[in-house]
């Protein structure tokens, strides 16, 4: 089974463990070529959505179709899905080449034709070098790039990959980020990818799957779900680090004026139906501080402050006690009272 | 303050020189290895040289390659531990590759299993003449069916093959079991979304993997089953096709009073042990033998 299809299509799939559910019937429809990422902290089901996926997992309830075609009572063996595992899962006692060349020699493919797409593999991944090394002698991003091979080589209808730069460092992370968007853009193979890192979901994927306790809450392109968060969860997923508790005032339009507990109020856009309890969700970046008090500004006290290089991350609390991350160009320090200003359009009101 | 400075400047300078005083922990250890082992065996070793009726330091050797019945022990010997231990680490692959996974029940299974290594060869002896005797279950049940006669599997080699069998499995299953474990499951998972099936999987991965602790396992069962003495004398026949090694050696040694013979036979089967797990090493050396898991 190999080669592109239009459309996987999962339809409630659901898969407990014992009484425990790790995925609450996951409705999710791939197009042939996309780049889609499964986001989520751990425990939000998304490795166990991407293992039903692949087959490594039987299902316990729904179905998993591709073009039409029912596969989720297929083995992982008969899907022919490539997969990325977090911790690489090379075979320890082959070479590189003959890992790359694995799935091919499965399929009993003749050896002219496996050697010229071995040798076009380690040609895209760049291990020239390394061909004949074994993983043992490969360091960490090497070891990743073998992985990907491994499971491109054999073009297959869907790559599947499992956090695969969590296990490398920083600076090595953004190369093999950079790295992944390339051969997705020159093969154009299609991709579901897991992280709980949302700036790897944003920057890799053309469209995201935030998942929570094995629900999903929101599926969109990149910028819809970093602008436009449909709860408090997704907002603080996609950096609302603050959550200032409040009660509601007035609704008008798609407007909500609010007031925290030490009473200052705030105007922001509402995002779901409002009790008289609510959240308003402010980025760090999206408070600037300003000198006068007047309409959506806030005091503060600085509490903490960390040199960023071009910013300063601060710390502050509010007079209620509620903490607030802020991150300006202004030089603050600790003591410092601050009055921060922020734009209607940036606080987010949910219930 | 300066004294516990100086202290820890002493052990930094010995770990330099790559001295661990922890390691004198071994000091007894070692006394009782070289009272207990290396001292008997070059006392047996000098003995096996002075042969009782005096003449070439060889003789004893060449007595016992001259003396059908003793030459004869060797084969005898191997042809029980051989199959003892390659029957049992065989077995042990597939049960300890189902028991890999958790399932209902799995630890009351393996605590089945690993029983017989409480039991000793004198019950387990016991068991199987009450089993497999003339008028054990087995051959009633199998004189019920219509047998004209019963099976003879005690008091002759069957009876200690399955004593071998029995008392050793416990040790192959226990090693296998953990040598399998060590093999990190994703490297099957990875093999199964490449397309190897079943079979392929464990022909290309996991049997790889795991032959070198196979052969491990594979010594040390050969070891346990070729020493074989009690159940030699209790379920076979010491006198005929179950006179192993450990036998003559006794019989030699204690009933003819010739230490120097008995302790001439003891080398010849250490001799006869480190030549085969010679060779299961060798082989060993042929496969690889790195990491089974983790990074790779």
């Amino acid at each position: 089974m190999s080669g592109r299809f239009a459309e996987l299509h999962l339809d409630q799939v659901q898969r407990a463990f014992g009484d425990t559910v790790a995925l609450k019937g996951m409705d999710l429809t791939i197009k042939g070529g996309e780049f889609v990422a499964l986001l989520g902290p751990s425990g939000c089901g998304k490795s166990t959505a991407l293992n039903c996926l692949a087959g490594l997992l039987p299902l316990t309830g729904g179905r998993i179709t591709l073009d039409g075609k029912r596969i989720d009572d297929l083995p992982p063996e008969k899907r022919g899905f490539g997969m990325v595992f977090q911790n690489y899962a090379l075979f320890p006692h082959m070479s590189v080449r003959r890992n790359i060349g694995f799935g091919l020699s499965m399929r009993r493919t003749g050896k002219a034709e496996l050697n010229r797409r071995v040798d076009e593999a380690v040609r895209l991944v760049q291990l020239e070098e390394h061909q004949h090394k074994f993983p043992a002698q490969l360091s960490g991003g090497q070891q990743q790039r073998v992985a990907i091979a491994r499971a491109i080589v054999l073009e297959p209808p869907l790559v599947l990959m499992d956090e695969p730069l969590s296990n490398l460092d920083a600076a090595l992370r953004l190369e093999m980020r950079t790295e992944i968007r390339r051969l997705h853009q020159s093969l154009g193979l299609t991709t579901v990818y897991v992280t709980h890192d949302q700036e790897e979901a944003l920057a890799l994927a053309d469209r995201l799957v935030v998942l929570r306790l094995g629900e999903v809450q929101q599926v969109g392109s990149p910028e819809e779900v970093y602008a436009h968060p449909v709860n408090r969860y997704v907002a603080g997923f996609m950096g609302y680090r603050n959550m200032i508790p409040v009660t509601v005032g007035s609704q008008e339009g798609e407007h909500a004026t609010v007031h925290t507990e030490a009473g200052v109020k705030l105007v922001g856009v509402k995002r779901e139906e409002l009790g008289s309890e609510a959240v308003a969700a402010v980025r760090p970046e999206d408070f600037a501080v300003v000198t006068e008090i007047g309409a959506n500004t806030i005091e503060a006290v600085v509490e903490i402050v960390e040199y960023h290089g071009r910013e300063q991350a601060v710390e502050a609390r509010l007079r209620d006690g509620t903490q607030l991350h802020v991150r300006t160009n202004s030089r603050l320090a600790p003591g410092d009272t601050i009055t921060l200003k922020v734009p209607a359009e940036r606080v987010l009101v949910f219930a | 303050m300066t004294a516990v400075l100086e202290r820890a400047s002493l052990k930094h300078r010995l770990a330099e020189k790559g001295v661990d005083r922890v390691l004198w922990l071994l000091l007894p250890g070692a006394v009782f290895v070289i009272l207990l082992f290396v001292y008997p065996f070059l006392y047996g070793l000098q003995l096996s040289f002075q042969p009782k009726g005096g003449g070439s330091p060889f003789q004893n050797y060449i007595t016992f390659f001259q003396d059908d019945y003793l030459a004869e022990t060797v084969w005898i010997t191997l042809w029980l531990g051989l199959p003892a231990a390659l029957f049992n680490v065989l077995a042990s692959i597939p049960i300890a590759f189902r028991m890999r996974g958790r399932f209902r029940g799995k630890r009351a299974l393996t605590t089945l299993l690993v029983i017989p290594i409480t039991l000793g060869t004198v019950l387990t002896a016991e068991g199987l003449l009450a089993f497999f005797g003339p008028t054990g279950w087995f051959n009633r049940i199998l004189m019920a069916l219509g047998a004209d006669e019963p099976a003879k599997l005690t008091h002759n080699y069957w009876g200690v093959l399955f004593s071998l069998i029995i008392t050793g499995f416990p040790f192959a299953f226990l090693l296998t079991l953990s040598y399998l474990s060590g093999i990190d499951p994703t490297l099957e998972q990875a093999a199964a979304t490449l397309g190897a099936s079943k079979r392929q999987r464990f022909r290309t991965i996991t049997m790889p993997l795991l032959a070198p602790g196979l052969a491990v396992t594979f010594c040390l069962s050969f070891v346990l089953a070729f020493s074989v003495f009690p159940s030699a004398v209790m379920v076979g026949n010491p006198a005929g096709e179950t006179h192993v090694m450990s036998i003559a050696a006794y019989e030699t040694a204690l009933r003819d009073n010739d230490f120097a013979m008995g302790s001439a036979i003891a080398m010849l089967m250490a001799l006869v042990m480190l030549i085969v797990i010679g060779v299961v090493l060798i082989w060993r050396t042929t496969l690889y033998r790195g990491a089974t898991g983790g990074k790779g």
